[in-house]
C-alpha cells in the first residue's frame, strides 16, 4: 500500500515536473509581455519533431540532433515568435494576441500532420525502461531521471533569476516595466530573454515527455491545458507558483487516475482550477496584481 | 460618395439574401447540408458575439452550450417528445446555465475568465463522454428525428435548410432589436468602461449575467437545430476546439459588428468546402496564417477591414 503510494508520488512528481517547466515559461511570458500563449502545448509538441527531422533527414545521432533542435527551437519559438507575432500585436491589447496564438497552435499542429505525418512516432528515451529498487520499493528509472532533470532546471532558473544581475533586471521588468526603463534596464532585451528561456524550457519539456507519449501532432492539446492550469493554480505572476502548481497537478492527476476515476481524471484539475480562480484568483502562492484604473 | 458606398453595401447584402434563398436549388444535398450547418453555427456565433463583441466578456464555453442544446434535443426527441417543447427546454436550460456561468465573470476578468469558461467547456465534454446512461457515451445518440412544422415534414434537406434559415432570420432580427435597445447600449457600456457604466447607474452585475445567459441561450438554440441536422449526437464536436473555432469566427468576421458572425462562420464553414485545397490540414494551415495576419494588421476583423476601405 505504502509502496503504491510512493510509486504514484514519484511518477506524479515526474510528470508534474514537466508540467511545471511548461507552466513556468507560460507564466514568464505573461509577466513580461502580457502574452497568453495558447500555443504553449504545441510549443512542447514541436521540438520533438525538430529532433526527429535532424535524426531522420540529416542522419544525425541523437545528441547532435537535440543540439540542432535546440537551436531551431530557440530561433523559431523564441526569437521569431516574439519578433513576428508578439511585437506587432501587443499594442492591440490581449485578445487579438490570444486569437493569433490560437491560430499559431492550429498552424503548428496541422503543419506537422500535413508535412510529417499523423502517426505517433517513437522517440529515444533518456533512460532505459527499467526499475530500480530503493528500500523495497520499485521506481521507474525514467521517472527519477525526469524528476532530477526538471528539478535541476528549475533550481538553475531560480538561481539565475534571483542571483544574477540579468535575472534581477528581468524580475524588475516583469514587476514594473516603466520604472525598470527609468532605472536604465534594457527592457526590450529583458523581454527577449524571457522568450528565449521559454523556448529552452519547452525544448527540455519536449525531450523529457515525448518518449512517454510518443511524438504525435496532437500532443500539445492536453499539455497546453495542464500548463495553463498549473500556472494559474500556483499563481500566474510567480515562477515559484508555477513550479508548485505543476508538481501539485502531476501528483493530483496520478492519484486521481489510480484511486478515483480514470474517466474523470481530467475533471479534478479543472474543478480545482475553477475553485482557485473563484476563491483565490491570485493563485495559491501568488500576490494580488495591482492595476491602475 | 457616401450614398454610393451605402448602395454597394446594401446590394452586397441583397445579393447574399437572394443567394441564400435560391441556394437549395443550386446545390446537391451535401452542399445544402453545409449551408444549413453554416446557418446553425452562425446562430451560436451570434450568441458569442453578444457576450464577447458587445458586452466584452470573453467566453470559451460556447461549444458546451451548443452541446447541451444538442443533447437535450436528441435525448428527448428520440424518446418521443415534440420538437418545440425540447427546443424551448434547450434554450431555457442553456440560458440558466449561462446565467450561472456568468457569476465567475463578476469576480474575475479577462484571461481568468477565459480559463474558467475553458475549464467549464472541458468538464461538460467529460460529462457527455462518460455519463453513458444519459448521453450514450462515445456511441452518442443516433436517429434524432427532424421536426414537423405546421403539419409539414422538415425531413428533406431543402425543407430543413429553410427551417434553419428562418431561425437564423428570427434570431438576427431579435439580436438587431436587442443591440439597439437600452440593453444593447448597456452591454457596450460594460465593454468600454465597466466602472464608468456603474457610476452612470448601469446595473453592471445584472447585465454581465444577462450577456452570458443570452449568449448561452443562443448557443442552446443552435444546438437544438444541430441535433436534428446531423441526426446523430456524440461528444467529439463539442470539445474545446469548437469553442475556439466559434471564437475565431467572431473575431475573424469582426467582433462587435452585427454581421461579423455571418461572415466569420462563412469563412470557417463554407470556404473550406468550396475552395478546394489539397487536404483539410492544408486548408487549416492557410486559415491559421490568415487569422494571424488579420490579427496583426486589423484586429477588428474582416468587417473592420472593409470599413477601413469604405472610409478612405
Amino acid at each position: 500500500m505504502l509502496a503504491d503510494i510512493l510509486q504514484l508520488l514519484v511518477a506524479g512528481l515526474a510528470t508534474g515536473g514537466i508540467y511545471a517547466l511548461v507552466a513556468i515559461g507560460f507564466a514568464l511570458l505573461w509577466q513580461t509581455s502580457q502574452t497568453i500563449n495558447f500555443a504553449q502545448g504545441e510549443f512542447v509538441m514541436l521540438p520533438a519533431f525538430f529532433v526527429l527531422i535532424g535524426m531522420g533527414y540529416f542522419g544525425l545521432p541523437f545528441w547532435p540532433a537535440v543540439a540542432l533542435g535546440t537551436v531551431v527551437t530557440i530561433l523559431a519559438l523564441g526569437v521569431l515568435f516574439k519578433k513576428l507575432m508578439v511585437d506587432p500585436m501587443i499594442h492591440h491589447g490581449v485578445l487579438p494576441l490570444v486569437i493569433a496564438t490560437i491560430g499559431l497552435a492550429i498552424l503548428m499542429k496541422e503543419a506537422v500532420r500535413e508535412f510529417y505525418g499523423a502517426d505517433a512516432w517513437p522517440f529515444p528515451a533518456l533512460a532505459a525502461a527499467t526499475n530500480v529498487t530503493v528500500f523495497g520499493v520499485a521506481f521507474a528509472v525514467q521517472s527519477l531521471v525526469i524528476l532530477a532533470i526538471s528539478c535541476a532546471a528549475m533550481v538553475a532558473l531560480q538561481l539565475f533569476l534571483n542571483g544574477t544581475r540579468t535575472g534581477r533586471c528581468m524580475q524588475a521588468t516583469a514587476q514594473n516595466p516603466t520604472v525598470a526603463r527609468l532605472l536604465g534596464i534594457p527592457v526590450e532585451r529583458m523581454i527577449l530573454y524571457t522568450f528565449l528561456i521559454n523556448a529552452a524550457l519547452v525544448m527540455l519539456a519536449s525531450i523529457l515527455i515525448t518518449p512517454i507519449y510518443l511524438a504525435k501532432f496532437t500532443n500539445g492539446e492536453l499539455l497546453g491545458l495542464y500548463a495553463f492550469i498549473a500556472a494559474i493554480i500556483g499563481g500566474f505572476n510567480q515562477v515559484r507558483g508555477a513550479i508548485a502548481g505543476g508538481l501539485l497537478l502531476g501528483v493530483v492527476d496520478n492519484f486521481t487516475a489510480a484511486y478515483i476515476s480514470s474517466q474523470y481524471r481530467m475533471a479534478v484539475p479543472l474543478v480545482f482550477l475553477i475553485a482557485v480562480i473563484l476563491w483565490r484568483p491570485q493563485g495559491l502562492l501568488g500576490r494580488v496584481e495591482e492595476r491602475t484604473v | 460618395m457616401r450614398h454610393a458606398r451605402r448602395a454597394i453595401a446594401w446590394s452586397v447584402l441583397a445579393a447574399a439574401g437572394v443567394f441564400l434563398l435560391a441556394a437549395p436549388f443550386l446545390f446537391r444535398p451535401y452542399g445544402i447540408f453545409i449551408l444549413t450547418m453554416w446557418a446553425v453555427l452562425t446562430i451560436a456565433a451570434i450568441g458569442l458575439n453578444l457576450t464577447l463583441g458587445y458586452a466584452g466578456q470573453i467566453s470559451l464555453a460556447q461549444a458546451a452550450f451548443v452541446g447541451i442544446g444538442s443533447y437535450v434535443t436528441a435525448y428527448l426527441t428520440t424518446r418521443g417528445w415534440p420538437f418545440w417543447s425540447t427546443y424551448v427546454l434547450a434554450a431555457v436550460s442553456c440560458f440558466v446555465i449561462g446565467w450561472l456561468l456568468g457569476y465567475p465573470a463578476l469576480r474575475v476578468q479577462h484571461h481568468y475568465l477565459a480559463f474558467v469558461t475553458l475549464a467549464f467547456n472541458t468538464l461538460i465534454y467529460l460529462i457527455f463522454r462518460n455519463e453513458e446512461w444519459l448521453t450514450g457515451g462515445i456511441y452518442g445518440i443516433s436517429n434524432v428525428p427532424r421536426p414537423n412544422f405546421a403539419g409539414w415534414s422538415m425531413n428533406g434537406p431543402r425543407e430543413f435548410y429553410y427551417f434553419c434559415l428562418a431561425h437564423l432570420v428570427l434570431v438576427s432580427l431579435a439580436t438587431w432589436w436587442l443591440i439597439r435597445s437600452p440593453w444593447g447600449r448597456a452591454f457596450v457600456a460594460l465593454r468600454e468602461n465597466p466602472m464608468r457604466a456603474l457610476s452612470l447607474g448601469v446595473d453592471t452585475r445584472r447585465y454581465t449575467l444577462m450577456a452570458f445567459a443570452l449568449g448561452a441561450g443562443l448557443g442552446g438554440i443552435s444546438g437544438a437545430l444541430y441535433a436534428p441536422l446531423v441526426q446523430f449526437v456524440d461528444p467529439t464536436p463539442f470539445a474545446l476546439m469548437l469553442s475556439l473555432n466559434l471564437l475565431l469566427m467572431v473575431m475573424v468576421g469582426g467582433s462587435g459588428y452585427f454581421l461579423g458572425p455571418f461572415l466569420g462562420a462563412a469563412v470557417s464553414v463554407l470556404l473550406p468546402e468550396w475552395a478546394r485545397f489539397g487536404s483539410d490540414a492544408l486548408y487549416l494551415i492557410f486559415y491559421a496564417i490568415a487569422v494571424m495576419v488579420l490579427m496583426a494588421f486589423c484586429p477588428s476583423g474582416l468587417l473592420g477591414l472593409a470599413e477601413r476601405f469604405m472610409k478612405r
